[in-house]
């Protein structure tokens, strides 16, 4: 099963859109909750980061019996360093972004605690593509 | 302990999500950084934030909090109130700030 979403850069109001729909998915399939859990904290935080740090982006989920494989690719400026982006507290977000408590640095250390598979290419000046992948009987 | 008896017992406004009242509480988070509380809230747990936005609901949705206390009388945005109703996720209101209401509930939790 393959799902498909948009995601609007700077669009807050629609953040965890994917997120939430994958969720309910993942409910119906009668995926463990604490696997969901897991799944859905990596893929807000992927979907946020669009959000706060890119213009658009767009994510596949792609479901099968054993794993789901997440992949949010996006347009935006890319990210340099990406083992210093990983660092937790590291941020470049904005102060209106921060005013609403994000920014705090957590968002792809939450991710990589969260996934069985997280991999992150980026081209700076182009955008970024982070793949997540997570096992149902891990 | 349910979310009713923690509105009594400490005075708290309800704003929106009264069909999550009976929901059962295991804990509370504080915080105001919203990946914080992704990465360490647990499920059912009342969250204490001063946030009033409309990621505080998507959060606490994906997270199965129990409730969402805004202190400090902040008000929460009109999303907020919406999807605190689409979700059942009660969203309450109180005077008190995050340090005062985080103590009282958790000498309510642990006697
Ligand atoms: N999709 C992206 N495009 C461009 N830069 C990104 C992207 N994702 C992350 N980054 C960069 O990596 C940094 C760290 O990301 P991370 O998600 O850990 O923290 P944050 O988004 O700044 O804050 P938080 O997630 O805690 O709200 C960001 O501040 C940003 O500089
Ligand atoms: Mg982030």
């Amino acid at each position: 099963m393959e799902f498909k979403y948009d995601v609007e850069g700077g669009n807050f109001a629609k953040a965890g859109h994917a997120a939430s729909a994958v969720k309910k998915v993942l409910k119906q399939l009668n995926v463990n909750p604490k696997v969901i859990k897991r799944v859905v904290v990596a893929l807000y935080e992927g979907e946020v980061n669009v959000v706060a740090h890119a213009f658009k982006g767009r994510i596949i989920a792609d479901i099968d019996p054993s794993r789901i494989y997440i992949k949010i690719e996006d347009q935006g400026p890319g990210i340099p360093d990406i083992d210093l982006a990983m660092q937790v507290g590291y941020s470049t977000a904005s102060s209106k972004v921060r005013e609403m408590g994000f920014g705090a640095g957590m968002g792809l250390p939450n991710m990589k605690k969260n996934a069985d598979k997280l991999q992150i290419s980026s081209n700076v000046g182009k955008g970024t593509v982070v793949e997540l992948t997570t096992y149902f009987n891990s | 302990m349910k979310v009713c008896d923690i509105i009594e017992k400490l005075g708290l406004t309800v704003f929106s999500g009264e069909q999550g009242l009976d929901r059962e509480i295991t804990g509370g988070y504080t915080s105001d950084l919203l990946s914080d509380v992704m990465g360490n809230s647990e499920e059912g747990q009342v969250w204490i934030t001063l946030q009033t936005h409309k990621n505080v609901m998507a959060v606490a949705s994906l997270k199965d909090v129990a409730a969402i206390i805004i202190v400090k009388g902040f008000q929460p945005e009109e999303g907020t109130i919406n999807q605190s109703n689409d979700e059942d996720i009660p969203l309450l209101g109180t005077d008190m700030e995050a340090f005062e209401v985080s103590g009282r509930l958790y000498e309510l939790l642990n006697n």
